[in-house]
């Protein structure tokens, strides 16, 4: 059994990062360049990680699958970033902020994580714009805000609808100048495929070139994973097409804990689905809330009628009626459900009857075209260019589709798994949202893992190893992992299957989104935790993947993603069903208010599940750590 | 609008596609019909169902760059009928539906062409020279921890509405693509433009741009003729204004440069 100290250090909420910060331990600067340290992924987190890390003189060695660190996807995020700069000077705190991601969270998430988040979200802003990051701007010069759902103050800032990726460039050309001289090694086009654990501690990576097909190992003193989300389990999501679990996965093979994998966040506005051919579901920023108004026809005999032909009166613009303090404006949650009710009584619209319009005819009366052209221009092109249909004289129509996973790899208060020496940063860990995650805080949460914490906490481990890379490679559990990794892609290039694997992951797809999609219920999971074993051993049955291991082969790229989307998805299935209780963006039928809210249980369910491999067809172990609010109560949520 | 849209008709095209299995072997052009084409597809859609006829009647699929899907990554990178990205304007390969298209169209696809983008497989190309032109100079060094108030520094709106149509440059490459030069300007002008544009850009101004510009000329791209493909092609429709700013930069940075007094000590630590 796992052994799961989340060290939250002790003394007052508001004082334990600083306390912590001056208790740890530390390498002085003389030593840190014996330390090498790997960092796989370079969105925000990994980015912004490794160019930290070796600002501070440590060797870093970065891996990145795709051909440049620039285009991880965080690149895509769209609407913004908080920072509780108070700029408005319309009551924002860090306590506010902490408050609103902790109750966003639904009393899932760790106090002092969510604390600790909120203390260095100034920073951040103050870090970006010193990169030059351009930051929206007032007239007189200063930054502009934006508001963002589940807060009632104006503290998200944002560069056009492309915030993710300015942040982002920001980050890769920190990178880029470490890179520069010479600090850090980057790995384009390569892939981790295995984790190596040394006497317990995590000591190197296996990685394959997938340009050449080469596998080759890595050693060094900590690894540090930030490979982003896992949500293209469900096949359509707005994820990039290539995101993947693959990374975190395998760690999870290795010995990390997964904590709260079912703990899924689907986006309220993105395109409908239009056919079956369809690879990706794009987003429409949440920062249209900000001005659209969301509604459905009253009357179901309505849905195929024009919508300008339904008359004011008819029109129920359900999140301000039945949210009339947080309006457009509720959380994702909260909102994605609300349009799933609508649909499931019949008033959905489009062609599927999978829609819900999203209006700017009141804000282009109330602003002006050209004004709404400059907020959100660039989603409204967007939205033609995918549906050849102009917003700005007809409402958009949106439906929920997959945006983000709270879940990830267990790690305490220092980002460092159970398996000693492994970090997990960014999306790739559960530990900032709870069950649910705030507009604009995903890219708070990477940035603040790594340009303010992971550069503190990673010495406290350092300091008590002795730098002893270097030799590594050479050891049997580095040969024995890189031969594990060799075997099976050689054992997916040789299957006499018949099946490509974009089948598979379609139909996993299906059996997630019905199953353990925007609501849940123990028939279903249990039903989904039949047909996935099924699909699995079709998969190896019948996946055929074509071309050789020495080139680029992208269907086995793929189709060593999907394996691993399939064991997820199981673990995701099961982990769903223990949690006996809805919350946030796990959503039980079984647990809710006469009006539809989530119903949690925290006398049986306030802690964390953090799932532990027990060996190939073995059920997993499911740890528990309980979590001990002290400062706030945790009380039902509600945004009426 | 959409509940009154009458039933989508499907139609076939053929997809002539470069294909080259390794940079050493010599590529050359195979037709793929495509049928039951719906025109909301996306393009790399249907190469998604072309592959996977291809993979179920035996033969390997088309490898071609992609992966955010909205536009944004700058993964995707061929051409198609000539024009990199293809047909529309201020959108990536990955952003052209099939309703661009005509029953019966021959489609080509290729990869980006350029000297300094050597082909890897099919369409996919190897663009690290952008990052190696980044490393050597695109970024204002900011240290970690070292920032103040972001408030602290003031940038008027124009300037930084101007500095972000700069920075929204998503690296695909179709500038160099589209340029008889294989010239990189537009790309190296954006990012100069934009640190250059910031207050906070200022104090490397110089050195950046000129350590820019020096690697993209060592890494084999051309230079700029005044013919404006470059922004014509471009995604994100980037104006080739930026890159009269650039020859700006550089011309009034290599002359201070050779002017500049230089410290005795420059490079020494404290």
């Amino acid at each position: 059994m796992a052994k799961l100290d989340s060290k939250i250090p002790s003394g007052p909420l508001a004082d334990k990062w600083q306390q912590h910060k001056t208790q740890i331990k530390l390498v002085n600067p003389a030593n840190k360049r014996k330390y090498e340290i790997i960092v796989v992924g370079a969105g925000l987190a990994g980015s912004s990680a490794a160019a930290t890390l070796a600002e501070l003189g440590y060797r870093v060695k970065s891996f990145v699958f795709q051909d440049s660190p620039r285009r991880a996807h965080s690149i895509a995020a769209q609407g913004g970033i908080n920072g509780t700069k108070n700029y408005q000077n319309d009551g924002d705190s860090v306590h506010r902020l902490f408050y609103d991601t902790l109750k966003g969270g639904d009393y899932r998430a760790r106090e002092a994580n969510v604390h600790r988040l909120a203390e260095v979200s100034a920073n951040i802003i103050d870090q970006c714009a010193a990169q030059g990051v351009p930051f929206a701007r007032e007239y007189s010069g200063h930054l502009a805000n934006r508001s963002f759902g589940g807060a009632q103050v104006s503290r998200t800032f944002y560069a056009r609808g492309q915030t993710g990726q300015q942040l982002l460039l920001g980050a890769y050309s920190a990178l880029s100048r470490m890179v520069g001289q010479g600090a850090v090694e980057l790995h384009p086009n390569s892939e981790m495929l295995d984790l190596v654990i040394v006497d317990g501690h995590a000591k190197g990576v296996i990685v394959r070139d997938l340009k050449t097909g080469a596998i080759t190992r890595h050693s060094a003193d900590a690894v540090i994973l930030a490979t982003g989300g896992y949500g293209n389990v469900f096949n359509l999501s707005t994820y990039a097409r290539q995101s993947n679990t693959t990374a975190i996965w395998r760690a999870y093979k290795r010995g990390a804990c997964m904590a709260n994998p079912c703990y899924t966040q689907i986006h309220p506005t993105c395109i409908p689905v239009s056919g079956d051919y369809q690879s990706k579901l794009t987003l429409m920023s949440e920062s249209l809330r900000n001005d659209g108004r969301i509604w459905v026809p009253k009357n179901k005999a309505d849905i195929k009628k024009e919508p300008s032909a339904i008359a004011e009166a008819d029109r129920d613009y359900y999140l301000e009626r039945i949210y009339p303090s947080f309006g457009n404006l509720a959380p994702r949650d909260v909102a994605s459900r609300a349009a799933m009710r609508m649909c499931d009584e019949g008033r959905g619209v489009g062609e599927t009857g999978l829609g819900v319009y999203l209006d700017f005819a009141d804000a282009i009366k109330r602003l002006g075209e050209p004004a709404v052209r400059e907020r959100y221009g660039n989603l409204f092109d967007i939205y033609h260019e995918i549906t050849a249909e102009n917003a700005y004289q007809a409402p958009m129509r949106i439906f929920p589709a997959v945006h983000y996973t709270m879940g990830g790899l267990w790690v305490d208060y220092n980002l460092m798994s159970n398996v000693p020496g492994l970090f997990v940063l960014g999306e790739a860990n559960f530990s900032d949202h709870g069950a649910n995650r705030l507009g604009a805080s995903a890219l708070m949460q990477g940035l603040a893992d790594g340009y303010f914490v992971i550069p503190y906490t990673i010495g406290d481990y350092l300091a008590q190893q002795k730098p002893s890379a270097q030799s590594n490679i050479d050891r049997p559990e580095f040969k024995q992992a890189a031969e594990s990794v060799s075997a099976q892609t050689q054992q997916l290039l040789n299957n006499p299957g018949k099946e490509p694997v974009s089948h598979f992951h379609k139909r996993l797809g299906k059996i997630m989104w019905e199953h353990c999609g925007m609501a849940r219920t123990k028939q279903g999971l249990e039903s989904a935790l039949q047909k996935i074993p099924a699909l699995r051993e079709e998969f190896v049955a019948n996946v055929k993947v074509p071309g050789s291991a020495e080139t680029l082969n992208q269907s086995l790229e793929k189709a060593g993603r999907v394996a691993d989307f399939i064991d997820l998805g199981e673990l995701m299935c099961r982990d769903a069903l223990t949690r006996e209780e809805s919350c946030g963006g796990h959503f039980r039928e079984e647990y809710q208010y006469p009006d539809g809210e989530c119903k949690r249980d925290d006398e049986k369910f306030g802690h964390v599940a953090a799932w532990e491999y027990q060996g190939p067809g073995q059920k997993p172990l499911r740890n528990i750590e309980p979590l001990n609010y002290e400062f706030t109560k945790m009380s039902v949520r509600s945004y009426k | 609008m959409v509940a009154s849209t009458p039933a989508k008709k499907l139609f076939s095209v053929t997809l002539r596609v470069w294909r080259q299995a390794s940079p050493a072997q010599p590529g050359k052009f195979v037709d793929y019909p495509a049928h039951n084409v719906s025109p909301d597809m996306s393009f790399l859609e249907l190469l998604d169902v072309v592959n996977d006829g291809l993979t179920v009647s035996n033969e390997e699929p088309i490898a071609f760059a992609h992966d955010c899907r909205e536009g944004i990554c700058g993964t995707c990178s061929c051409s198609i009928n000539g024009k990199p990205h293809g047909p529309g304007k201020g959108v990536a390969t990955c952003q052209v539906y099939m309703r661009s298209f005509q029953a019966g169209d021959v489609i080509v696809v290729e990869p980006f062409r350029a000297t300094a983008f050597p082909i890897i497989k099919d369409l996919v190309v190897e663009r690290s020279a952008f990052d190696k032109i980044q490393q050597a100079g695109g970024f204002i060094s900011a240290r970690t921890g070292a920032a103040p108030d972001a408030n602290s520094i003031l940038v008027s709106k124009a300037v930084a509405d101007l500095a972000m149509d700069a920075a929204a440059c998503i690296g695909c490459g179709a500038c160099v693509a589209a340029c008889k030069n294989a010239s990189a300007m537009l790309f190296v002008a954006a990012k100069v433009s934009h640190l250059g544009l910031m207050p906070q850009g200022q104090p490397e101004r110089d050195r950046r741009v000129l350590a820019m510009v020096q690697t993209m000329d060592e890494a084999g791209f051309g230079n700029c003729t005044n013919q404006y493909e470059c922004s014509a092609v471009c995604p994100k429709t980037i104006t080739h204004d930026f890159i009269a700013r650039l020859n700006r930069d550089y011309v009034g940075a290599l002359f201070r440069s050779k002017l500049q007094p230089v410290s005795a000590s420059a490079g020494g630590g404290a």
